[in-house]
């Protein structure tokens, strides 16, 4: 009798964790050693065709057009990661601070901060798209009737301002999640650590710089890394505001763009290529684990376990 | 060290003068502002004629004219992207939320050879970035007969919110005593019922926390349906906001009101439940 009761037992979890592990491992796991595989062959379509080991490899790291192609959206890749340290992740901490304060009015402000980052990414690039139209976008309409009409330009359609553009409404979009990260980090600092600073300082720079910082050095590590991987990930919103492209001449262009356009191929070149295609999803996978994972070592590292 | 601080906080004119709360009393309103700002003209907007945009941005408009919705309404396939999107959505969490407390209960209550193995398995389908594995994801579907299929969406969707599920639910239901289900075992309550009418009860709270973790992202996701669904009847909201916008664009009331409507359920279910979203969305980045 116990012994049917275990066999039983054992039935019982394989029939709980078989279901959801063969969807993982069918449309996660799979795929992703997949997409290593893919790359290693000569596509014709979606035909597999010859093995040709390194060849796709090579040919979008070193051989022209592709090698402009890669550095130029890999350059764009790294200038938005930095851009949105500071806007995204840098002004989410200070506001973090602002709410933690719990000063009158907090709780709504903490909604309105998060709002955005509910809405469809889709949405809020048809959003600030039509806020930045040349002629009766809200924002040149704005400045004209400051006066300021020196200052309208088409934002979206001038290689100078389009990447940053799409910067600024990217980090509108997502400043409340690293906001009320950094938030619940400061809200485990214990009550004792902060009136014991404050009978030393009266200075919140101080405070901010010597305390507050490196106690929410868990909160920094995780929105750190996970701007990192969204911002070698991202796009959408240059899809929608910029389109497949990266117009103007190329200035918006960034890695998921570029990869989606060499796999499935756009409107002005139809030629699809899964096996470049391939090559360059491997190239940026590898990029982030490895980036990723540097980042979140030595982050950690200067994390302090209260 | 504390005179050198002093001395500082004193030299800070601006400080002074508002006090450090006051400062950050007016980044918050500031801020707030910026934040909903682009919604309230979108919203204002929507109820206004393209002249009207073009020429008042900002002022207050007759909500009564609701002329850009009806265009919507009775011109577009607007109605059943919407539809589609809660089928979408709807089938993904209940079989998210089905496998996932499945999995969790498994890994959670029961000692098995493999149980952590197996939860390293769903925890490495966290970190990929599952975008870059698109092309072979869309040579499987093809292979499976259902590209330009709703069910090639659900499978992948399901599978992507596995990983955080089983992950908050583990952690969950392995908090729960074993008492009540010991004592139901001695009464010769079978596994399966023990489950079902013990400790599924108990887990609802860690549900609600990976259901809403999951279905923003489903609910908003653009990227999977440009690569699986080219049928319009069949498109999501996000995606059929695409074909939307194309077709309208010198429209500018009908595409405000456009993207009014397609915001507007995901706004009004956050502001009833700000804080199960905020806890919910979060939930992954804070331990």
């Amino acid at each position: 009798m116990p012994q049917l009761r275990m066999t039983g037992r054992g039935l019982w979890i394989t029939v709980l964790i078989v279901p959801p592990l063969a969807f993982v491992a069918l449309f996660i796991v799979y795929p992703i050693f997949s997409a290593f595989a893919y790359a290693f062959f000569d596509w014709q379509g979606l035909r597999r065709g010859d093995f040709i080991g390194m060849e796709n490899f090579h040919a979008v790291l070193f051989v022209e057009p592709y090698r402009s192609w890669t550095l130029n959206a890999f350059k764009n890749n790294v200038v938005v990661f930095f851009a949105l340290m500071v806007l995204q992740n840098g002004l989410g901490f200070l506001l973090a601070y602002a709410l933690w304060r719990e000063l009158p009015g907090a709780r709504f402000h903490r909604i309105a901060v998060f709002l955005p980052v509910v809405l469809s990414t889709i949405i809020v690039a048809y959003l600030f798209k039509l806020f930045l139209h040349p002629l009766f976008g809200v924002v040149n309409i704005s400045l004209r009737g400051l006066g300021l009409g020196e200052l309208a330009q088409p934002w979206l359609g001038q290689s100078n301002t389009a990447l940053w553009s799409l910067i600024v409404a990217q980090a509108w979009h997502m400043v409340g999640f690293p906001t009320l990260v950094f938030l619940a980090g400061m809200q485990r600092i214990p009550g004792e650590i902060l009136d014991a600073v404050r009978m030393e300082t009266e200075s919140e720079w101080v405070k901010i710089t010597k305390i507050v910082w490196p106690l929410v050095a868990p909160s920094a590590t995780i929105v750190f890394t996970l701007l990192f991987v969204g911002a070698f990930n991202w796009f959408e919103l240059p899809y929608i505001m910029a389109g497949l492209d990266g117009s103007p001449f190329g200035s918006t262009d960034v890695l998921g763009l570029y990869f989606y356009r060499t796999a499935f191929g756009n409107v002005s070149s139809g030629q699809q290529n899964f096996g470049l295609g391939s090559a360059l999803a491997v190239l940026i996978f590898i990029f982030i684990a490895l980036v990723a994972t540097v980042i979140t070592v030595r982050l950690r590292a200067r994390e302090i376990q209260l | 060290m504390s005179a050198d601080a002093s001395t500082y906080y004193e030299r800070r004119g601006i400080m002074g003068a508002l006090g450090r709360d006051g400062l950050l009393q007016i980044i918050l309103v500031a801020n707030t502002i910026i934040m909903l700002a682009p919604i309230v003209i979108m919203v204002f907007s929507a109820f206004k004629t393209t002249p009207q945009i073009f020429q008042s941005p900002f002022g207050i408009p007759d909500f009564t004219q609701l002329a850009n919705f009806a265009k919507i309404w009775s011109e577009t396939n607007f109605l059943r992207y919407l539809l589609n999107s809660f089928f979408v959505t709807g089938t993904s969490m209940v079989l998210i939320l089905t496998l996932g407390t499945m999995a969790a209960y498994a890994i959670g209550r029961y000692q098995f050879t493999g149980a952590s193995f197996i939860l390293m398995f769903f925890l490495a389908g966290l970190t990929l970035p599952l975008k870059l594995a698109i092309i072979p994801l869309f040579m499987l579907m093809r292979d499976l007969s259902i590209l330009n299929n709703q069910l090639s969406l659900i499978f992948v969707y399901t599978a992507m919110g596995l990983p955080t599920t089983v992950f908050i639910m583990t952690g969950f239901i392995r908090t729960l005593p074993n008492e009540l289900e010991d004592a139901a075992r001695m009464d010769g309550a079978s596994e399966a019922r023990i489950m079902w009418s013990i400790m599924l009860p108990l887990v609802r709270p860690a549900m609600v926390i990976a259901a809403i973790q999951n279905v923003v992202p489903i609910w908003n996701d653009f990227f999977f349906p440009l690569v699986f669904i080219q049928n319009d009847d069949l498109k999501t909201l996000p995606q059929g906001l695409t074909t939307f916008m194309g077709e309208y664009t010198t429209d500018w009331g009908v595409l405000f009101a456009g993207l009014t409507l397609s915001a507007a359920p995901i706004i009004v279910i956050y502001i009833l439940l700000s804080k199960q979203f905020i806890a919910g969305m979060t939930s992954g980045a804070i331990k």
